[in-house]
């Protein structure tokens, strides 16, 4: 029995890799190429290039034109050819190259794929991956910064996942391939390449609404996702020196959010710091804050801190670290709401 | 352009023969379908519309001028073909196999309006202008990749042929020469707008060059015309020859929808004193008298069997059961998100909509 364990468990250490979260995202997409001949991708500079973050990168020599397209530079055209594949049966996994390109397909995202399933009752769906890198921190030029979760986020009909690590993201990417329903994945291109983390080589599944305590802690909750989080870790670490014993919370989907996850947190703590690069109006953030006011509200011991992105467009590259929460900003609000 | 592309007719504005080596296919039988379908979605239309000035629907969108291009089309297809239609194709709809009481329900407010057909797929009517020419698109890129013979069809009007996801849509098709056909109807106006103001070019099937694929100008009047045009094109599609833009040139004999009226911005007067002229259900009669095989006793059963049809789905529609609250929050996802699931609850314990 013991001895069984043992070599169950180096089998999957001789499988398990050591990859980053690009790598991690390839590995699902080829997982599930694999696994479903109904899932095929599409993209612009998807195939023959890699995409221009190499997530696809070899797919189109492993599973064919057919299956990995190279598409015209068309957002709203392959969305909208996604969405009549997925009517013919299809599971399609679309690439927008940068979240701030998704624009020209909204129409296509706010008026049929998050309504097929309603507008048939049922009869027709939309089981559909769209993917898209997001967010500031890598000097990338106008517009390629976007963090515009929160669009989507308040469209009914589209779940919104943001996987932190290479782990979570291919378990992730996977359970929104499979989920029946179109779900948004968010991918911050500034951990892309960042720690790397041992990753299965099979097929995992990570459920959708499901956020992770990353760290345990007594008095003040953190609330974060996606390239948010490596700032909330920091700021945890930074508050032990005061004596601060911060609870972090990866999110993980923000459509639907966990609700369990936020009420048992903020029970135990009583206290809050939000963060995401997104604007604070109408961001995220404020929908967390709904959510503890419905289950938390006399447990606060102080007023909730958000520490965003602010109302202005993501500005250029040699201003983003100013637009951007950072650690100090981080730890100020911690101490705000510690000292309340 | 228009020299390019000349108008593809069949028969005259009198009936007669313009091109009788289609003498054999038209089968007095054949012939008589067209009429019959032609009949019965003109008679729908003006329900339609009486029903609205009665209150027993909402806003209806009369297609009245354009039943040749929508029979035409619509009898093209074969029975695995993907529909495409816009909020004024469901003449075309119903011809394919629509079913003609949840058609009704759709103009009553009903979801349950929306539901494709029972034996055909035929999506339901797309909204947003030109949007569900990609759609088209990928269905097609999909049957193929399944390796059928199956095809898809998009409607869409003059008007649709500004927005970018025309563009799109044709042009993804011309790359991957999914099998497609883009079928335009030409009836002059987007609401208020004339075609000389939605674009400077002469003609709409012109466009076709831009994308590298065959374009055909049809009599959208002459119902056997548009037949044939869209019976090429899906032939063309089934064969792996790719997509084609057909501009079926027809009229809208009256307003945009119920909600309004053309007189703010056409001389309505010189429609109605040309109407009889162009119109294309007399054109058939012409041609089927022309030809011997008009018999109004024969019209006027059909008329009786139309009439009773119609009867019957509009008395389901008006008895149909009342909308029932939950169905809003069932269908959103496969499985309600706890935020659906608690509003949904919250509404029925206040006794639903009342």
């Amino acid at each position: 029995m013991a001895l069984s364990k043992v070599a169950n468990k180096q089998e999957v250490q001789v499988r398990a890799q050591e990859l980053t979260m690009i790598q991690a995202i390839n590995d699902g997409l080829k997982t599930m190429l694999e696994k479903d001949a109904k899932v095929l991708l599409l993209g612009e500079d998807i195939g023959k290039n890699g995409g221009v973050f190499r997530a696809t990168d070899g797919l189109q020599n492993k599973f064919g034109e057919k299956r990995v397209i190279d598409t015209p530079l068309s957002e709203a055209g392959f969305v909208g050819a996604a969405v009549g594949m997925a009517l013919n049966g299809l599971k399609p996994v679309v690439e927008i190259q940068f979240l701030g390109f998704v624009y020209p397909a909204f129409e296509q995202i706010a008026t049929h794929v998050t309504r097929m399933r309603t507008r048939t009752l049922g009869y027709y769906s939309m089981p559909m991956v769209i993917r898209a890198p997001y967010g500031a921190g890598v000097r990338s030029p106008e517009i390629h910064s976007d963090s515009v979760e929160a669009l989507f986020v308040h469209l009914p009909g589209i779940k919104v996942v943001c996987p932190s690590t290479p782990y979570d993201a291919k378990g992730l990417l996977i359970a929104s391939i499979a989920d029946p329903d179109p779900v948004l994945f968010l991918e911050p291109m500034r951990l892309y390449r960042g720690k790397r983390q041992e990753v299965p080589a099979h097929d995992y599944r990570i459920e959708l609404g499901k956020g992770e305590i990353i760290l345990q802690g007594e008095d003040v909750t953190i609330f974060a996702w996606g390239a948010m989080m490596p700032i909330a870790m920091e700021a945890a670490e930074l508050m032990k020196e005061e004596r601060i014993s911060c609870e972090v919370i990866d999110l993980r989907t923000l459509y639907p959010l966990d609700k369990a996850i936020i009420a048992d947190s903020v029970q135990k703590t009583g206290r809050v710091v939000i963060i995401h690069e997104g604007h604070e109006t109408g961001g995220v953030g404020s929908e967390i804050v709904s959510v503890i006011m419905e289950t938390s509200f006399l447990y606060l011991r102080a007023p909730i801190e958000k520490v965003t992105g602010f109302d202005v467009p993501v500005p250029l590259f040699a201003l983003e670290h100013a637009y951007l929460p950072t650690t100090e900003r981080v730890t100020e609000a911690i101490q705000k709401v510690y000292s309340f | 352009m228009r020299e390019k592309y000349p108008l593809l007719q069949i028969m005259d504005q009198e009936g007669k023969w313009l091109d009788e080596s289609k003498r054999e296919v038209l089968s007095e039988e054949k012939v008589k379908q067209f009429y019959y379908h032609m009949l019965r979605i003109r008679t729908y239309d003006q329900k339609g519309v009486a029903l609205q000035r009665q209150g027993r629907i909402g806003t209806y969108v009369p297609f009245a001028g354009q039943e040749a291009a929508q029979v035409g089309s619509a009898l093209a297809l074969g029975n695995e073909d993907w529909m495409f239609p816009t909020y004024r194709d469901h003449g075309a709809s119903l011809t394919f196999g629509a079913d003609l009481d949840r058609m009704l329900l759709h103009w009553n407010g009903r979801i349950e309006g929306c539901l494709p057909s029972r034996e055909k797929k035929i999506m339901p009517a797309s909204i947003p202008i030109a949007t569900h020419l990609p759609h088209a698109t990928g269905v097609a890129m999909a049957e193929e990749y399944k390796g059928t013979r199956n095809a898809a069809i998009a409607y869409f009007g003059d008007g649709a042929t500004s927005e970018g996801d025309f563009h799109e849509g044709i042009n993804i098709a011309s790359v991957f020469k999914a099998p497609v056909v883009f079928f335009n109807q030409n009836n002059g106006y987007a609401i208020s707008l004339p075609v000389e103001k939605q674009m400077n070019s002469e003609t709409i099937v012109q466009k076709s060059a831009a994308y590298g694929i065959p374009g055909i100008r049809v009599d959208g009047m002459d119902a056997f015309a548009v037949y044939f045009a869209v019976s090429e094109a899906l032939e063309r599609a089934r064969t792996g020859k790719g997509p084609t833009l057909i501009e079926a040139v027809t009229m809208r004999f009256g307003a945009h929808t119920t909600a309004d009226d053309p007189s703010k911005y056409r001389d309505q007067d010189e429609i109605n004193r040309i109407r009889d002229e162009v119109d294309p259900l007399l054109r058939m009669e012409k041609h089927m008298k022309y030809r011997g095989i008009w018999k109004p006793a024969w019209r006027g059963s059909l008329e009786a069997g139309i009439q009773e049809e119609l009867e019957t789905a509009i008395k389901c529609m008006e008895t149909y059961e009342q909308p029932d609250v939950s169905a809003m929050f069932d269908h959103v996802f496969a499985e309600p998100t706890w935020t659906i699931e608690k509003q949904k609850q919250h509404i029925l314990s206040m006794g639903g909509s009342s």
